[in-house]
C-alpha cells in the first residue's frame, strides 16, 4: 500500500512540497505558512504526550525550530507533516522523561495489561451521550479518561484516531512495527470505550 | 464466528479494511450478538467523540505569541 501511495504522490505532489522547496530557497514566509498550517496539531500532540501546558508550548517551539534547521535532511519520501510529527513526538517524550525522572517512559515497550481487552461494560450508551454534559464538563471527562491510558497506547490512539495518520505513518513516526501499532490501537480504543461507558451509558429507566 | 474472533477484527471493521466476505461474516455475528453490537457502536462513538472535540485548545493569543517567537528565531537563521 505504501508503494501505491508514493506512486500517487509522484503524480500529484503534496502542496507542502512546494512550500518546503520555497523555504529551502530562502523564502521564510513559506515557513510561516507551514507553521500556521500545523501548529494546532503539533500543540495538541505535545499536550497529549506531556500532559503539561508549559511543556507543550516548549515542544511546539522546539519542534518547528528543529524542523526548520533540519529541513535539508527532510527527504521527500515521507510527508512533511509526518516528519514534523515525528520530531514533535521525540521532543515530547524527552520532556516527559525529564519530568518523570526515575519513572520509565517508553513507547517501544509493550505494556502488560489486560484492561479493556475483553469488554466488560456492555451497557448501551444513551443516544448522543455527549449532549448530557456541558462543553467544559465533557472536555474534562475526555481529558481525564485519555490521560489514564499508558503513554504507549495514548500516543498511538492520538496519532491514528485523533490526528488521522495511517497505521503505516504511525508505525514510522513511533518506530514501531505495524502489528504493534495495531495491537495498541485496539487496546487503546477498548480501554477508552470501557472508561467512557461510566459517563455515557444509558441510565436505568431512561426513555429510549 | 465467536465473540473473540469478532473482537480481533473489530479495528479492521471500524477502519473499513475487511474483505466483503469477512464483512458479511462479521455482520452475521452482529445480528445474533448484542454484546458485540454494543461494543462496536460504542467504540465507534468513542473515536468519533475524541475526533470531534477539541480537548486541548490553542488559544489565539498564545498561538500568536508562539508563532512570533518561532518566526523571529527562524529569520535569524535559528
Ligand atoms: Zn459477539
Amino acid at each position: 500500500m505504501a508503494t501505491i501511495q508514493s506512486i500517487a504522490g509522484e503524480l500529484e505532489p503534496h502542496p507542502d512540497v512546494a512550500l518546503v522547496e520555497r523555504v529551502r530557497g530562502g523564502d521564510v514566509s513559506a515557513y510561516d505558512e507551514l507553521v500556521r498550517k500545523y501548529d494546532r496539531q503539533i500543540f495538541r500532540i505535545a499536550q497529549h504526550i506531556t500532559q503539561n501546558r508549559e511543556d507543550a508550548e516548549d515542544v511546539m517551539q522546539d519542534a518547528f525550530l528543529k524542523a526548520y534547521e533540519k529541513l535539508d535532511q527532510f527527504q521527500g519520501n515521507s510527508k512533511f507533516y509526518t516528519w514534523l510529527v515525528r520530531i514533535a513526538v521525540n521532543e515530547s517524550l524527552m520532556r516527559l522523561r525529564k519530568r518523570r525522572t526515575g519513572k520509565m517512559v517508553s513507547i517501544d515497550e509493550d505494556i502488560e495489561t489486560e484492561e479493556g481487552s475483553v469488554p466488560r461494560d456492555l451497557a448501551d450508551w444513551a443516544p448522543d451521550p455527549e449532549q448530557n454534559y456541558g462543553q467544559a464538563e465533557l472536555a474534562e471527562i475526555l481529558r481525564k479518561t485519555i490521560q489514564g491510558l499508558p503513554p504507549g497506547f495514548r500516543i498511538v490512539f492520538v496519532l491514528r484516531d485523533v490526528e488521522g495518520l495511517s497505521t503505516e505513518e504511525t508505525a514510522e513516526t513511533l518506530g514501531l512495527s505495524i502489528p504493534a501499532v495495531k495491537s495498541r490501537l485496539l487496546r487503546a480504543r477498548l480501554q477508552l470505550r470501557e472508561r467512557l461507558s461510566r459517563y455515557f451509558r444509558r441510565k436505568k429507566g431512561a426513555k429510549k | 464466528m465467536t465473540c473473540t474472533e469478532f473482537l480481533a477484527l473489530l479495528d479492521d471493521l471500524i477502519d473499513d479494511s475487511v474483505t466483503p466476505e469477512t464483512r458479511a461474516e462479521l455482520q452475521q455475528h452482529l445480528r445474533g450478538c448484542d454484546h458485540c453490537e454494543v461494543t462496536l457502536s460504542t467504540t465507534r462513538k468513542t473515536i468519533e467523540i475524541y475526533r470531534s472535540h477539541e480537548i486541548y485548545d490553542l488559544p489565539a493569543d498564545l498561538r500568536e505569541r508562539l508563532h512570533a517567537a518561532i518566526m523571529a528565531r527562524c529569520k535569524k537563521g535559528c
